[in-house]
């Protein structure tokens, strides 16, 4: 089977940090983990943004292992959000953009959003002048 | 002798619904298979635009007399502050303004929301004279129950731009963006070879009195812009590499839409306002032929340290070279991006076109040129005690 990439945003319970999680990915599941961003807050909790590549059928089991460790996947698209209808296309999110998320078609000069590509830097969420992003990194639902 | 049009016989043709009208993005393409005689011949009108953030913007407007009525001398917009030295109930509403408790509210979103059509709470005060008793009011104002209100920006459409960089190792907060550190990216803002005054640099349309497309509906170019500056460093194409001339442009702000009025907020810089502009330019003669042919290749424009003081130049870019995404400055590749609306300025130059096509929008000549020999003044600090300190 291929592999396929996709991220995350990981929420840990507090008392989650006695159990190697990742080890478990890697070694069980045949997961390669990538971290992008960290945050952890002891004794409340730990944000984890990560992309994991391996086959639909290993993530879907690690996914689960996890879940079922009390930690929380979230798939991180459904995490970060553009009000795409009110957007000027101006660019200003692209200037900061360096993981190449956010683009400008070179063709028709409109905003082009890969989620895929997403770090959940939040540098974007500053630089709209018309505050049109929404990135949840560290909240909770 | 090759083709001279006047502004009379292009107007019949726009009446007549016959004339040739193209954006300058089009004309552009045009050029490069066809002479500047062959395009005097063929075209008639091109059509210019810009949709890019300009502080120096604001609107004039008259709330009406209340009874009893009050002299406002001071006013407040949903909290914003409005300038208060203007008779009893008229005020000018600056872009920028804002008030330090709701800094990402500012004069640009009460100019979108009365544009909008929303309501506005306007409180002032007045210290109560014999023919205005009145000492405070607070209301509700919206575009209905004003009088007049009316964009006038006394500086938009510059005449090219710098683009800004950083070289430091902090990151800078601009009006031209996010400037991220170490030269990690590079920001520009003029429309390029669709922006109005790089396709008539020296002036010989567009003047006081030129028609524009303002904000979605017409207005004018009043006066030249401020910061007019006409003896900047030119290229050989005669076209000013970096900030030049400006326009003063007025329009009906009770006619305008949103969607090209645009209020914006900056990270810890404030407030400011997209403002759509669109420049119609007659093809009179030859020589307007080969202005609205240049393309991106031939404008120039400085890249300039944002992060030093002084802003020091460090290299010249084309448009061309910005659009394709990477620059190189100080011998590092360095990432562009724009911050001004492309797809936005050729919504505007198509809709212009398609005005002009349809008889619905009449060149006006100019009623008087702008000056061309003018330069910039700065600021002088001179010691006010010592010179006398007189009040």
């Amino acid at each position: 089977m291929k592999p396929v990439k996709r991220r995350y945003i990981l929420k840990f319970p507090p008392q989650s940090g006695d159990k190697p999680l990742s080890y478990v990915l890697v070694k069980d599941y045949d997961i390669s983990i990538n971290i992008l961003k960290a945050e952890v807050i002891p004794g409340k909790r730990g944000n984890l943004l990560l992309e994991l590549e391996g086959t639909a059928s290993n993530l879907k089991k690690g996914i689960s292992y996890l879940e079922k460790h009390q930690v929380e996947c979230i798939p991180l698209d459904k995490k970060i959000s553009l009000k795409k209808e009110k957007c000027i296309n101006c660019g200003n999110c692209t200037a900061v953009c360096f993981a190449g998320a956010l683009t400008m078609n070179s063709k028709t000069w409109e905003l082009e959003f890969n989620k895929d590509e997403c770090v959940a830097c939040e540098l974007c969420v500053k630089a709209c002048p018309l505050k049109l992003f929404e990135i949840d990194f560290h909240n909770g639902n | 002798m090759s083709k001279v049009k006047t502004y009379f016989e292009i107007n019949e043709k726009i009446r007549r619904g016959e004339a040739v009208v193209l954006t300058a993005e089009e004309v552009a393409e045009m050029a490069k298979t066809a002479t500047p005689e062959e395009i005097v011949e063929k075209v008639d009108v091109v059509t210019t635009a810009t949709f890019g953030a300009m502080c120096s913007s604001g609107a004039f407007i008259n709330f009406g007399h209340a009874n009893p009525p009050i002299r406002m001398e001071k006013i407040r917009l949903n909290g914003v502050p409005a300038y208060e030295g203007l008779a009893a109930v008229d005020t000018y509403i600056g872009a920028t303004a804002c008030n330090s408790k709701n800094p990402e509210y500012g004069g640009a979103h009460v100019i979108q929301d009365l544009v909008d059509g929303k309501d506005i709470i306007l409180e002032a005060w007045g210290k109560g004279t014999d023919c205005y008793p009145r000492k405070h009011i607070k209301t509700i104002i919206n575009k209905e129950t004003v009088n007049e209100m009316i964009l006038f920006n006394p500086r938009n459409a510059y005449q090219n731009y710098n683009v800004a960089v950083n070289t430091t190792s902090q990151t800078k907060y601009t009006y031209m963006g996010t400037l991220l550190p170490n030269l990690r990216n590079a920001t520009y803002s003029t429309s390029g070879e669709l922006s109005p005054l790089l396709n008539d640099p020296e002036f010989k349309t567009i003047g006081i009195g030129t028609r524009i497309f303002i904000g979605g509906t017409t207005g004018y170019v009043v006066w030249p812009g401020t910061q007019f500056h006409t003896t900047r460093t030119k290229d050989e194409n005669g076209v000013p590499v970096t900030n030049a001339a400006t326009l003063a442009v007025i329009g009906n702000l009770k006619e305008m839409s949103s969607e090209f009025l645009q209020a914006a907020s900056y990270e810890k810089y404030g407030i400011s306002l997209f403002v759509g502009i669109g420049i119609p330019i007659p093809v009179l003669n030859v020589e307007m032929a080969k202005r609205v042919s240049i393309n991106n290749s031939q404008i120039q424009t400085s890249v300039l340290d944002y992060g030093t003081a002084g802003s020091p130049k460090l290299a010249q870019v084309s448009y061309e070279q910005l659009r394709s995404g990477e620059i190189e400055v100080n011998g590092q590749k360095v990432r562009t991006a724009p911050v001004s609306s492309l797809y936005k300025a050729r919504k505007i130059a198509d809709i212009l076109k398609s005005k002009i096509q349809k008889g619905e929008f009449l060149l006006q000549e100019p009623i008087e040129m702008f000056p061309t020999n003018t330069s910039l003044k700065g600021l002088l600090e001179v010691d006010v005690d010592e010179q006398g300190g007189e009040k």
